[in-house]
């Protein structure tokens, strides 16, 4: 709207589960390039914000803006958003029914109507990007968790999206998985990819993340970029919620 | 105005007439069918070679040729090489038969899904084999195949209608004969149905209630299948 | 035996009478498969009305044993609407296909219901349209997965293809019988029909089962995630 930077907007987003209000009031900006983390005890509503970002759930009140347009309330038109939307899943929900080379090309050829060279071509390239390309002809069932998840990055970014939203992408994986996982992410946000992460991942979100956005009872109770949260006293609830994950892992 | 007075002085009261009859074919074929069901699903599962083999043959034939070929054979068949039943009787034969079949194969699913520690256990308790299917494996496996039963036995209420065309002048067959005497077709049909969907209708929820009440707490997969 | 020559003499009626049977069996397959997917999607993704009147159907189409629904369009509702002079094959290849739609659409439907709600979800994350979504990835799959239960509709079809003989159609058991009425072999012909049913059964399933190895995918069916 007035910053020009700004990619996406989202604006007072509320969200309920029957008596159960979720979301209370959601508001930020993210600029091209950023990456913004949230962190934040289970169940305090991220994943659902980020379904609320591409209306995958609807929220209750509130707007979403991509690229100064209003993404909620867009009607059928919200196809033409979702493409520009990415999202990784932690589940990564790839179609089973197809190759990795083919669950990367389907919303190409579907969705963006590219010809089927093109798509290949595409396709390969992304998939060569994640480190997959010796895979393309592989089921999902032949494939690890962490190189499924990393086919489920490539097939969102083929669309070529102005932002990618992750919704705790390697909560299902072992650790040795999560790390391959992390580096594809890593390396996105250091070619300048525009990306929401959801993420229990402390050591991914203070390396990488631009700001870091601590979540709790539905609302952003504190945020600020890793250094400031790392020195500063003030964020005193986030680093107790941290604290808690590092004597967990021994960081 | 006309016509329901033609369903209820006239065709309502032939139907139930018909009616009587499809329901003697059901009451004589239901228990023997099952009856023949457990025998063969048994002999298949837990008779010898030769024994599995006759059963599995049995299945097999019966199951590839259309009942109404069946009920064909006995009916028309058979007199041809002495053995003459009258229709009724050729009829539950056939419906026997076929109940039998299909019931084998839903028990044989359920037999196998029992757990083999439980014909163990039997034995080292001193059973034969013959009590420990009897006590323990059939109650267990009876009790799992219920669905399928009662859903052999809405087909058997279906097909019994067959027997129209051994000339058993059962419900089907009145309503054929009322609607070729008054010309009256699609309602006659239409009414006919309605009884059929009505019997249908009252077994499935009989057989809910059934299966309520022989339930064992924990055998019940469907339970375990929605956790 | 004095019945290989008689076959032999008949065997043109016969084999007439096989093609009979096989066309209905197939065109009610078709039909089955034609309305029974339309309905699978009304029930799973249609609003209310349309998933009641669906249900409706069903109960109707499932509930009535073969003969009487034959006998209701065959008598009451074809001649009704004008359409009495239809050929019998093309009134029992219609029943058969209704009744095998109704039949069908619920192994469809649960076919369809057991595909993991995040292929969905993932879909339209891309952008897809539901349209696009259902045909492009549940229906693949939920197609494959359908296949065991649906080729069970193959001999069910085969069996009440012979109840048409009620309504006159020359498949299979009408010629058996009329070659019985003129012949009077009656055990051999009867025997020597069933033993085509059954062929006709056995070599069917062979050909699906064939059919679901070839279009089989890995990690798919038996239980995948």
């Amino acid at each position: 709207m007035s910053d020009n930077n700004i990619v996406l907007r989202v604006e007072d987003i509320h969200k309920s589960f029957g008596n159960n209000e979720v979301l209370r009031g959601i508001s930020f900006g993210v600029r091209r390039g950023e990456t913004k983390v949230f962190i934040g005890p289970s169940g305090t509503g991220k994943s659902t914000l980020l379904r609320c970002i591409n209306q995958l759930t609807i929220p209750d009140r509130g707007s979403v803006w991509l690229d100064g347009e209003e993404v909620t309330n867009s009607g059928a038109r919200i196809n033409y958003f979702r493409q520009k939307i990415g999202m990784v899943f932690q589940n990564y929900y790839l179609f089973d029914h197809l190759t990795a080379l083919k669950n990367v090309e389907l919303a190409l050829l579907k969705v963006r109507g590219m010809s089927r060279s093109e798509a290949r071509e595409k396709a390969l390239t992304e998939l060569r990007q994640v480190g997959l390309e010796d895979w393309a002809d592989h089921y999902p069932a032949e494939l690890s968790g962490g190189q499924a998840q990393r086919v489920s990055i490539a097939r969102a970014l083929a669309m070529d999206p102005d932002v990618i939203l992750f919704d705790e992408p390697t909560s299902a994986l072992d650790p040795e998985l999560t790390r391959e996982v992390l580096e594809v992410m890593k390396k996105l946000a250091l070619q300048g990819m525009t990306m929401l992460v959801v993420t229990h991942e402390m050591g991914f979100a203070c390396s990488v993340a631009t700001e870091i956005l601590f979540m709790e009872n539905g609302v952003v109770a504190e945020q600020g970029t890793p250094n400031l949260l790392m020195h500063d006293p003030k964020f005193t609830r986030m680093k107790n919620f941290i604290g808690q994950f590092d004597s967990y892992r021994g960081d | 105005m006309d016509q329901i007075a033609f369903i209820f002085d006239i065709l309502l009261p032939a139907l139930m007439q018909g009616l009587v009859i499809t329901l003697k074919l059901i009451v004589w074929s239901a228990p023997f069918g099952l009856a023949l069901g457990i025998g063969v699903a048994a002999g298949r599962q837990y008779g010898g070679p030769v024994l599995s083999r006759v059963c599995k043959t049995f299945v097999f034939l019966i199951k590839g040729t259309p009942l109404l070929l069946l009920l064909f054979i006995l009916y028309f068949g058979l007199p041809s090489i002495g053995i003459t039943f009258t229709a009724l009787t050729a009829s539950v034969i056939g419906f026997i038969l076929c109940n039998g079949a299909y019931n084998s194969e839903y028990i044989r699913g359920a037999l196998l899904s029992i757990k083999d520690g439980q014909m163990i256990a039997a034995q080292a308790l001193g059973m034969t084999r013959a009590q420990a299917i009897r006590n323990v494996i059939m109650p267990q496996a009876l009790r799992r195949a219920i669905p399928g039963l009662s859903n052999e036995f809405i087909y058997l209420i279906k097909y019994s209608s067959l027997a129209y065309m051994i000339t058993v002048v059962e419900l089907s067959g009145v309503g054929k004969n009322v609607a070729t005497k008054y010309f009256i077709y699609t309602e006659t049909f239409m009414v006919v149905g309605i009884v059929y969907l009505a019997l249908v209708t009252i077994t499935t929820v009989a057989v809910n209630i059934l299966e309520k009440r022989v339930a064992v707490p924990g055998m019940n997969r469907a339970a375990a299948a929605q956790l | 035996m004095d019945v290989l020559p008689v076959l032999i003499e008949w065997l043109p009626y016969l084999l007439s009478g096989i093609a009979s049977t096989l066309g209905l069996v197939l065109a009610a397959l078709g039909l089955g498969v034609l309305l029974g997917l339309p309905m699978a999607l009304g029930q799973v993704y249609g609003a209310r009305p349309v998933r009641w009147a669906i249900g409706i159907y069903v109960w109707f189409f499932r509930g009535l044993p073969i003969l009487v629904l034959l006998f209701l369009f065959w008598f009451g509702i074809f001649p009704g609407i004008g359409l009495g002079d239809l050929p019998a094959f093309v009134v029992g290849a219609v029943v058969l296909g209704l009744r095998g739609a109704a039949y069908q659409s619920q192994i469809f439907r649960g076919a369809i219901q057991s595909i993991s709600d995040g292929q969905m979800i993932a879909a339209r994350s891309l952008g897809m349209s539901r349209f696009i979504a259902i045909y492009s990835v549940i229906l693949p799959q939920a197609m494959r997965i359908a296949l065991p239960g649906w080729s069970n509709e193959y001999p069910n079809m085969l069996t009440d293809s012979a109840v048409c003989y009620a309504i006159g159609v020359a498949e299979l058991l009408t010629v058996t019988s009329r070659i019985v009425s003129q012949t009077y072999l009656t055990m051999p012909i009867f025997l020597a029909s069933a033993g085509i049913f059954i062929l006709l059964n056995y070599g069917g399933i062979k050909v699906l089962h064939g059919v679901e190895r070839r279009i089989a995918i890995p990690g798919f069916g038996s239980g995948a995630v």
